[in-house]
C-alpha cells in the first residue's frame, strides 16, 4: 500500500486511497498510512482530493502532529480560484477536530464567511458551528457569531438556512440557553422569505426557528401564519410537521372562535392525515405528535377517526400509538364504529396489543357515557372467548366501569364470579375482589369465594392481600352475621402473620374502628366513593402546552420537555404565547377539574411512589428483624396512644381521606409513614442555620442504652450526616452499620459508617457519615423524611428524621436573569406558594435612624440576608424595589435537578418576610420555606 | 443534527459507518440490537430509542437497518426523512439497495453520504446536483476513466446548487422533447366479514418523466381538481399559483421526480373496485375448510388484472389441500402464509380457491381468522376519477410528445374474515 501511495503515477495514487478509504468504512483501522496519504493532498486532481480530506477528518485527531502538515494545504485551498475547491476546503477544515490545528483556520474561515460566491458562504455558516463544537470560547473571542448573524441577511436562501441551522446548533450546546438569534420582526420577514425560496432542510431550520418568534399580536400572527400555510403541501414530511408546530403555536395568540382559526383548522387536517400514508416510522412520530395536537385542539381531527383504524401489518409501534388517539377522538356520534373495531382488535395475536385494545374498550365506556352498556356486553362477549390474558384485563376495566357506574351493571357478577379460577395475574385478581367486596350483599357466596381467596393468603401480591382484607371487612359490615369468623381470621393473618406494615396498619386501623364503633367504621369504610374521572392519562395542560411548543422535536416523541432528558440542557422552556383576547379564560375555566386530577398523576413522574415502603425497610440486609418494635401486637399503653392518636387524626380528616385507601385503586399506603414517623415521636427536623443544632434521633430508652444525636451539613458539595452515639447502656456497644431506606432525594451513604473503636459506657463518639444523591428514589411524606436503621451489637434500631432541605441546594443553582425571568413567567400561577417568616432580626438600629439614613441601610441588611442565603446556595439573582418593598428574586436547584424560584419581599421596618415560591414541583415549597425559615432565624 | 450513521444487515452486522463528527464506537448499536431482541419482528423496533448518551433514529427498508446516532434535541422526521432519501439516492445511483450492491460500491457511498451531509446538516440531497458531482458508476464510465485518466467526481460546481430552481441544471438539450407524466393511485381499504368498507381512502400520486430542452416553464391542469383532500408537492410547483387557480405550475426537473403526491377519502367515497366471497374456518371436524372466490365490483369498466391474495394462517395450521379454478397457489409452512396468484379476473367466469386445511391436533383454536391481503392493478383507470385536462408549455418553442398514463393498485388493502 505504502510504495503505491508513494507512487508517481496519479492513477495508482488514487486506487491505492480508494482501497485505503474502503477499508476505512468497513472500520479497520488505517491510520499507520496517515503521512503517506497526507502526502497525496497536494493535488490538482479534486477526486483524490477529496479522498484524502475524507480520511484526514476521520484520522486527524489520532495523528495531531501530523494534521498540522495538512494545514498550509488548507490555507492555500482557500484562496484558490475554484469556489468548489474552497468550499471543499473550507468544509474539511471545521471536521479536523485538532484543537492546536483550529487557531489557524480563522483567518480563512474570516474570509470565506464573506467570500463572493454563495456557495462557499454557506459552507462556511456551517463551519462556525463546528468550530463551536470544538472551541466554543474561541469562536465567541472572533466574532463569528456575529459574522454569522449578519448572514441572516444574506441575499442567498440557502446561506440564510445555514446560518439559521449553524445558529440553532450553537444555542443547543452553549450552557446559558439564552437565544443568540434575536428574532424581530425585520428578521422574521427575511426568514420568511427565504423560507420560500431555500431547500427542504433549510425550510425546517427556518421553521423551527420562526417558531420561537413571539409575534407582538394577533394581526402579526396572522400574517406570518398565512405565510406558513403553504408550507403544509411540502412533500416532506419534516418540513410539514415543522409547519404544524408554528401554526399550532401562534394559533394560540387568536380568539378561539374567529374565522381565521376556524380555516386554519381545517387546513391543519388534511396534511396530519396524508403523514399516517408514509413510511411507518414517518407514521409513528406523526402519531406521537398528533396525540399532542387532538389533546389541546380535540376539534381538528374529530372527523378523521377512520384513518387511525388499525391495519394487521402495521408495526405494533403504530398500532399502540393509533389505539389511543381511538380513544381520544371516541365520541357519542362514532363510538359503535369505535367499538366494533375494538373488538376486532381483542381477538388479534399480539398479547400487548390486545391487552390495550380490551382497556380502551373500558376506557370507551368510561369516556362516553350513552356506550357504557354497549361496552360492557362487548367485554362480556370477551370473556365469553376464555383467552386469558384477555379475561383477565376485562376484569380490570369491568372494576373500573362500576366505579363510574355504580349500582348499574352489577347483573354481570355471576358471570365474572365464573372466570374466578383463571385469574392469576395480581391486577386481575384485586378487581375481582374488590367487585365482590363492593356487591357483597348481592352475591350469595361472596363470603365463600372470598375464603377461597384466603387459604393462600400469605402467597398473594401486597396489592391482593390489602384488598382482600378490605373486602372481607365489607362483607363483614355489610353482613356481619355469618362472617364474624371470616373477618377475624384475615385481622389476624393481616396484623399478626404479615411482614408487611402497610398491610398491618390497615389491619390495626379496621379492627380498631370495628372493635370501638362499627357505626363509625361503616361510614369510612363503605362511604361513597369520589367519582374516576372520564378521561384518563391526558397530559398535564401545562406540560402540553409546552409540549405544543416542542412539535417535531423528539419532546413530542417522548411526550416529555427536553429539559427532562436532553443532557446539558438547562431551564429554558418554552412556552404558548398567551392569547390578548378571551380564550385565555375560557380554557382556564374548562380545564381545573381534570388539572387537579393531572397533577396528582403527575407527581409519580417527578419522584416514584411510595409503594411498600417499609418493608424495604424492613428487608434490609442488617440483621432479619421480624417485626418493627412500635408496630408489634402487645403494645405498652403509651405506644397504643401514639396509635390511636395517629387513628383519630386520620377520621378527623374525614371519611374522604379513608375511602380512597378502601378504594381499589387509590394508593395502599395513603399515610403509613406519617403514621409511622408519629409513632416514633419524631419531630420534624426544625431546620435552622447553615448546620442545624443536633436533635435526639433515637433517645437511649428505645434505643436500648444508645443514644443518637444527629444533624445534616452541606459544606463544599458535600453533604454530611453529622451523629453523635452516647452509649447509656452497662456494656460496650460495637459493630455499628447504618442504612438509609429509599427516599425523595436519593440520599445513601458514600461509604460505609466507620466507628473506630466500641463506645464504652458513658462515652459518646462523633461520627461524620459521607452521603450521596444516587441512591433509589422513592417519594416520602414529608418529602424530606428519611428513614434509618442501625445496627449495633445489640440490636437494630429504626428511626425516621426529617432532612433540612438546604442541604440539597446545589452549588451550581445560580439562574441566568433572563432564564430566571423566562422561567417564572412560564410556572403557572397555581403552582406558586406564599409563606411568611416571622420574627426575622432586622438591624436594630435601622428604625432608630433617620429616614434618609434607612435607605442604604436597607440595602446593607438585604445584601446581609442575601450573603447569608448564598452561603446555603440560595442565589439572588435580582433585586428590586416596588413601592418601599424589597424584593430579592432567587434561585434554587435541588440535586435531583427540581428548580425552585423565589421571591423575598422585605418591608423596611417589618419582622416578617413574605416568601413567595414557585416551582414545577410544589411538594418542595414546605421544605424549603423550613430550610429559609432557619437559615433567616440564625 | 445527525452524528453518524450505521448500516445493519438482518442478521446484524454493521457492515458500513459514516461520521460526521467525531467518531462513536460501534458499541451504541448494541442498544438497538438490544431493541431488535425485545421486538418480535424487524419491522416492529420502535424507530426512536434512547440511550444515555444518544437517539437512535432508526428506517428499514430492502431489510437494512439504517441507524442514524443523534446527540441533541433534534426534529425526528428530519431525521427519518433524511435516511430514505440516503436510500432513495442509493437505488437511484445503483439500481437497487442491498448490503452487496453497497459494499461494491463503499467509495461511491461514502462520497455520497460525505456530500448528502455536512457536520450533520443536509448538503445536497437533490439526484440532480449529486449526479453532477458524482457520477454514478456505469461499467463504460470505468473504462473510459482508467483510459483517459479522468475521475468521476466534476471538478465544476453544479449549476443547480445555488440557482432558484436547485432541482434542473441548467445546458439542457435533448433531440426528442417528451413529458409522460403517470397517475397512480393506492387503494387503501379494510373490508369487515360482511363485505362492508370499514374505511377506505387513496393515494395517489404523479410521477413525470420529463426531457426538455432548456427551462420550459409548465403548466398541467386538471378536469376535476377539487377531488384532492390533501396535496404534497415537489418544491418546483409553484403553491401561489395552485392556491389561486388549481392548477401546477412548475418548472420540472430534468428527468424523473414525483411531482405530486395526493390524498382523497376522508370526505368523498372511494369506489371499491373487487369484492371477496369467503368462507374460513377451522374448527370442523377432520380440519378446517376454506372457499374463497373473487370479483369484480365496480371498475368502471376496466378489466383486474395482477390479482394476489395473501392469507396469513394462524400458527396451528400445518397445511393447505386446496384447488384453484385459475392461477396458482402456495403455501408456507414456516411463515404460514397461503398465497395465491390467480392472474385477471374475467367477469364471466369468477376464480374460486377451496379446500381442506389440515390443524394441528390439541386444543382448540383461540385465534382469530386470518386477515386476507389483496394486491391488483387496473391499467388506464385512476379510481378516483382524476384526469389530466392539458398540458402546455411556456417559454420553449419546440412541441414536445406529450402523454399522460393512469393506472390503479391495491395498496393496503385487507379484508377480515
Amino acid at each position: 500500500m505504502k510504495s503505491e501511495l508513494n507512487s508517481d503515477k496519479k492513477e495508482k495514487k488514487k486506487e491505492a486511497v480508494k482501497k485505503v478509504i474502503a477499508s476505512m468504512t468497513v472500520g479497520k483501522d488505517v491510520s499507520a498510512l496517515f503521512p503517506d496519504v497526507v502526502n497525496c493532498m497536494q493535488t490538482d486532481n479534486l477526486e483524490l482530493k477529496k479522498l484524502v480530506y475524507l480520511y484526514l477528518m476521520n484520522y486527524a485527531k489520532s495523528q495531531p502532529d501530523m494534521a498540522i502538515m495538512a494545514v498550509n494545504t488548507f490555507v492555500k485551498d482557500c484562496e484558490d480560484p475554484n469556489p468548489l475547491i474552497r468550499a471543499l476546503a473550507v468544509r474539511t477544515m471545521g471536521c479536523i477536530r485538532v484543537d492546536k490545528i483550529t487557531e489557524y483556520l480563522c483567518e480563512p474561515l474570516r474570509k470565506c464567511l464573506k467570500d463572493e460566491d454563495p456557495y462557499v458562504r454557506k459552507t462556511a455558516a456551517i463551519c462556525v458551528a463546528k468550530l463551536h463544537d470544538i472551541n466554543a470560547s474561541m469562536v465567541e473571542d472572533q466574532g463569528f457569531l456575529d459574522q454569522l448573524k449578519e448572514l441572516l441577511s444574506d441575499s442567498n436562501p440557502m446561506v440564510v438556512a445555514n446560518a439559521v441551522a449553524s445558529l440553532t446548533e450553537i444555542n443547543e450546546a452553549s450552557s446559558s440557553g439564552q437565544p443568540l438569534m434575536e428574532l424581530n420582526a425585520a428578521t422574521m420577514n427575511k426568514l420568511l422569505t427565504a423560507l420560500n425560496e431555500c431547500t427542504e432542510w433549510g425550510q425546517v431550520f427556518i421553521l423551527d426557528a420562526l417558531s420561537q418568534y413571539s409575534p407582538k399580536d394577533e394581526r402579526e400572527a396572522q400574517s406570518i401564519c398565512e405565510r406558513i400555510t403553504p408550507r403544509l403541501a411540502h412533500a416532506n414530511a419534516a418540513v410539514v410537521l415543522s409547519a404544524v408546530k408554528c401554526l399550532m403555536k401562534f394559533m394560540e395568540l387568536m380568539l378561539a372562535d374567529s374565522e381565521f382559526v376556524k380555516n386554519l383548522t381545517k387546513k391543519l387536517a388534511p396534511p396530519l392525515v396524508t403523514l399516517l400514508s408514509s413510511e411507518p416510522e414517518v407514521q409513528y412520530v406523526a402519531l406521537r405528535n398528533i396525540n399532542l395536537i387532538v389533546q389541546k385542539r380535540p376539534e381538528l381531527l374529530k372527523h378523521e377517526m377512520k384513518v387511525f383504524f388499525v391495519k394487521y401489518n402495521d408495526p405494533i409501534y403504530v398500532k399502540l400509538e393509533k389505539l389511543d388517539i381511538m380513544i381520544r377522538l371516541a365520541s357519542e356520534g362514532n363510538i359503535v364504529q369505535v367499538l366494533s373495531e375494538l373488538k376486532e382488535y381483542a381477538t388479534e395475536v399480539d398479547v400487548d396489543f390486545v391487552r390495550k385494545a380490551v382497556r380502551a374498550i373500558g376506557r370507551c365506556a368510561i369516556k362516553v357515557e350513552t356506550s357504557a352498556e354497549r361496552c360492557v356486553s362487548t367485554l362480556l362477549d370477551l370473556i365469553q372467548t376464555k383467552v386469558n390474558y384477555v379475561v383477565q384485563e376485562a376484569i380490570v376495566v369491568i372494576k373500573d366501569i362500576f366505579r363510574k357506574y355504580p349500582n348499574k351493571y352489577e347483573s354481570i357478577i355471576s358471570t365474572l364470579c365464573e372466570n374466578l379460577d383463571t385469574l392469576d395475574e395480581p391486577e386481575a385478581r384485586a378487581s375481582m375482589i374488590w367487585i365482590i367486596g363492593e356487591y357483597a350483599e348481592r352475591i350469595d357466596n361472596a363470603d365463600e369465594l372470598l375464603e377461597s381467596f384466603l387459604e393462600g393468603f400469605h402467597d398473594e401480591n401486597t396489592q391482593v392481600q390489602l384488598q382482600l382484607l378490605t373486602a372481607i371487612v365489607k362483607l363483614f359490615l355489610k353482613r356481619p352475621t355469618d362472617t364474624q369468623e371470616l373477618v377475624q381470621q384475615v385481622l389476624s393473618l393481616a396484623t399478626q402473620d404479615s411482614d408487611n406494615p402497610d398491610l398491618r396498619d390497615r389491619g390495626f386501623i379496621y379492627w380498631r374502628l370495628l372493635s370501638t364503633d362499627p357505626g363509625a367504621a361503616k361510614e369510612v369504610v363503605l362511604a361513597e366513593k369520589p367519582l374516576i374521572a372520564e378521561e384518563t392519562d391526558l397530559i398535564e395542560p401545562t406540560l402540553l402546552d409546552e409540549l405544543i411548543c416542542h412539535i417535531a422535536s423528539l419532546a413530542s416523541v417522548y411526550h416529555k420537555p427536553p429539559s427532562a432528558f436532553v443532557e446539558g440542557r438547562t431551564g429554558l422552556r418554552r412556552a404558548l404565547p398567551k392569547s390578548s383576547g378571551g380564550n385565555e379564560g375560557e380554557s382556564g375555566g374548562e380545564q381545573p377539574p381534570q388539572q387537579q386530577q393531572q397533577q396528582q398523576q403527575q407527581q409519580p413522574t417527578v419522584i416514584p411512589n411510595q409503594d411498600s415502603l417499609i418493608p424495604d425497610l424492613l428487608n434490609m440486609d442488617i440483621n432479619p428483624a421480624p417485626v418493627a418494635p412500635a408496630a408489634q401486637p402487645a403494645f405498652t399503653g403509651g405506644t397504643l396512644d401514639l396509635l390511636g392518636g395517629g387513628l383519630d387524626s386520620l377520621l378527623g380528616g374525614g371519611g374522604g381521606e379513608i375511602a380512597p385507601a378502601a378504594a381499589p385503586a387509590a394508593a395502599n399506603n395513603t399515610t403509613s409513614a406519617g403514621l409511622l414517623g408519629d409513632i416514633f415521636g419524631m419531630a420534624s427536623g426544625g431546620a435552622a442555620v447553615y448546620t442545624p443544632p443536633k436533635q435526639v434521633w433515637l433517645p437511649a430508652n428505645r434505643g436500648k442504652g444508645m443514644e443518637i444525636h444527629g444533624t445534616f451539613a452541606r459544606r463544599g458539595g458535600v453533604i454530611t450526616m453529622e451523629m453523635t452515639l452516647h452509649n447509656k447502656a452497662m456494656q460496650p456497644i460495637s459493630q455499628f452499620a447504618i442504612q438509609l431506606n429509599k427516599n425523595s432525594f436519593g440520599i445513601c451513604p458514600a461509604s460505609p459508617m466507620h466507628v473506630p473503636a466500641p463506645v464504652a459506657p458513658n462515652q459518646s463518639v462523633d461520627v461524620s457519615l459521607t452521603l450521596a444523591t444516587t441512591g433509589p428514589v422513592q417519594r416520602m411524606d414529608p418529602l424530606p423524611n428519611l428513614q434509618v436503621a442501625i445496627k449495633n451489637s445489640v440490636d437494630v434500631f429504626y428511626f425516621a428524621t426529617v432532612m433540612p432541605m438546604h442541604i440539597f441546594f446545589t452549588e451550581d443553582g445560580a439562574m441566568e436573569k433572563r432564564v430566571f425571568l423566562a422561567t417564572w413567567k412560564d410556572i403557572p400561577s397555581q403552582n406558586e406558594v406564599q409563606f411568611s417568616i416571622e420574627n426575622i432580626n432586622m438591624n436594630v438600629d435601622m428604625t432608630s435612624r433617620p429616614p434618609e439614613a434607612s435607605n442604604l441601610d436597607a440595602n446593607l441588611h438585604l445584601d446581609g440576608i442575601s450573603n447569608k442565603l448564598q452561603t446555603s446556595n440560595i442565589f439572588t439573582i435580582a433585586k428590586r424595589n416596588v413601592e418601599g418593598q424589597d424584593m430579592l428574586y432567587q434561585s434554587i436547584k435541588l440535586t435531583n435537578g427540581i428548580w425552585v424560584l423565589t421571591e423575598l419581599k422585605v418591608q423596611p421596618g417589618n419582622t416578617t418576610i413574605v416568601l413567595s415560591l414557585k416551582s414545577r414541583a410544589t411538594d418542595v415549597a414546605q421544605g424549603i420555606f423550613e430550610a429559609f425559615d432557619g437559615i433567616l432565624h440564625c | 443534527m445527525i452524528h453518524s450513521l450505521f448500516i445493519i444487515n438482518s442478521s446484524g452486522d454493521v457492515f458500513m459507518e459514516k461520521h460526521w463528527k467525531s467518531v462513536i464506537p460501534r458499541s451504541i448499536c448494541d442498544y438497538f440490537f438490544d431493541a431488535q431482541r425485545k421486538a418480535s419482528g424487524n419491522e416492529d423496533i420502535p424507530p426512536v430509542i434512547t440511550t444515555p448518551h444518544h437517539y437512535l433514529i432508526s428506517v428499514l427498508r430492502n431489510n437494512l437497518f439504517f441507524v442514524a446516532v443523534c446527540m441533541t434535541e433534534v426534529p425526528p422526521l428530519f431525521v427519518i426523512e433524511f435516511l430514505h432519501r440516503v436510500v432513495d439516492t442509493f437505488e437511484d445511483y445503483f439500481g437497487e439497495c442491498t448490503e452487496s450492491i453497497i459494499k461494491e460500491h463503499y467509495v461511491v457511498v461514502y462520497e455520497l453520504l460525505d456530500e448528502m451531509l455536512d457536520n450533520g446538516f443536509p448538503l445536497a440531497t437533490e439526484s440532480n446536483i449529486l449526479k453532477e458531482l458524482i457520477k454514478p458508476p456505469n461499467i463504460l464510465r470505468t473504462i473510459a476513466n482508467t483510459v483517459t485518466g479522468k475521475s468521476n467526481v466534476s471538478a465544476t460546481l453544479p449549476t443547480g446548487q445555488l440557482s432558484n430552481v436547485p432541482w434542473r441544471r441548467s445546458g439542457v438539450r435533448y433531440t426528442n422533447n417528451e413529458a409522460y407524466f403517470d397517475v397512480t393511485e393506492e387503494v387503501d381499504a379494510i373490508i369487515d366479514k360482511s363485505g362492508a368498507t370499514v374505511a377506505a381512502e387513496i393515494q395517489g400520486y404523479i410521477d413525470c418523466c420529463v426531457k426538455l430542452t432548456g427551462m420550459p416553464d409548465l403548466t398541467l391542469t386538471f378536469i376535476n381538481p377539487r377531488l384532492f383532500d390533501d396535496v404534497s408537492f415537489h418544491p418546483c410547483v409553484r403553491l401561489k399559483r395552485w392556491e389561486s387557480e388549481r392548477v401546477l405550475s412548475f418548472i420540472p426537473p430534468d428527468g424523473n421526480c414525483r411531482l405530486l403526491s395526493y390524498h382523497i377519502g376522508s370526505q368523498s367515497v372511494v369506489a371499491i373496485p373487487i369484492y371477496i366471497r369467503h368462507n374460513i374456518s377451522f374448527r370442523d371436524v377432520g380440519g378446517g375448510r376454506l372457499d374463497i372466490t373473487v370479483g369484480p365490483k365496480q371498475t368502471m369498466g376496466r378489466v383486474v388484472e395482477g390479482v394476489v391474495l395473501e392469507v396469513p394462517m394462524p400458527k396451528c395450521v400445518l397445511n393447505c389441500n386446496l384447488t384453484v379454478t385459475q392461477g396458482k397457489y402456495t403455501f408456507e409452512p414456516v411463515t404460514k402464509v397461503l398465497r395465491w396468484d390467480l392472474g385477471r379476473i374475467e367477469p364471466t367466469k369468477l376464480p374460486n380457491i377451496r379446500g381442506n386445511i389440515s390443524v394441528q391436533s390439541g386444543p382448540p383454536v383461540t385465534e382469530s381468522n386470518p386477515t386476507i391481503n389483496v394486491q391488483f392493478t387496473i391499467t388506464q383507470l385512476a379510481l378516483s376519477g382524476l384526469k389530466v385536462n392539458r398540458l402546455d408549455i411556456y417559454g420553449e418553442k419546440y412541441k414536445p410528445f406529450k402523454g399522460v398514463k393512469y393506472i390503479t393498485k391495491a395498496g393496503r388493502f385487507q379484508i377480515r374474515t
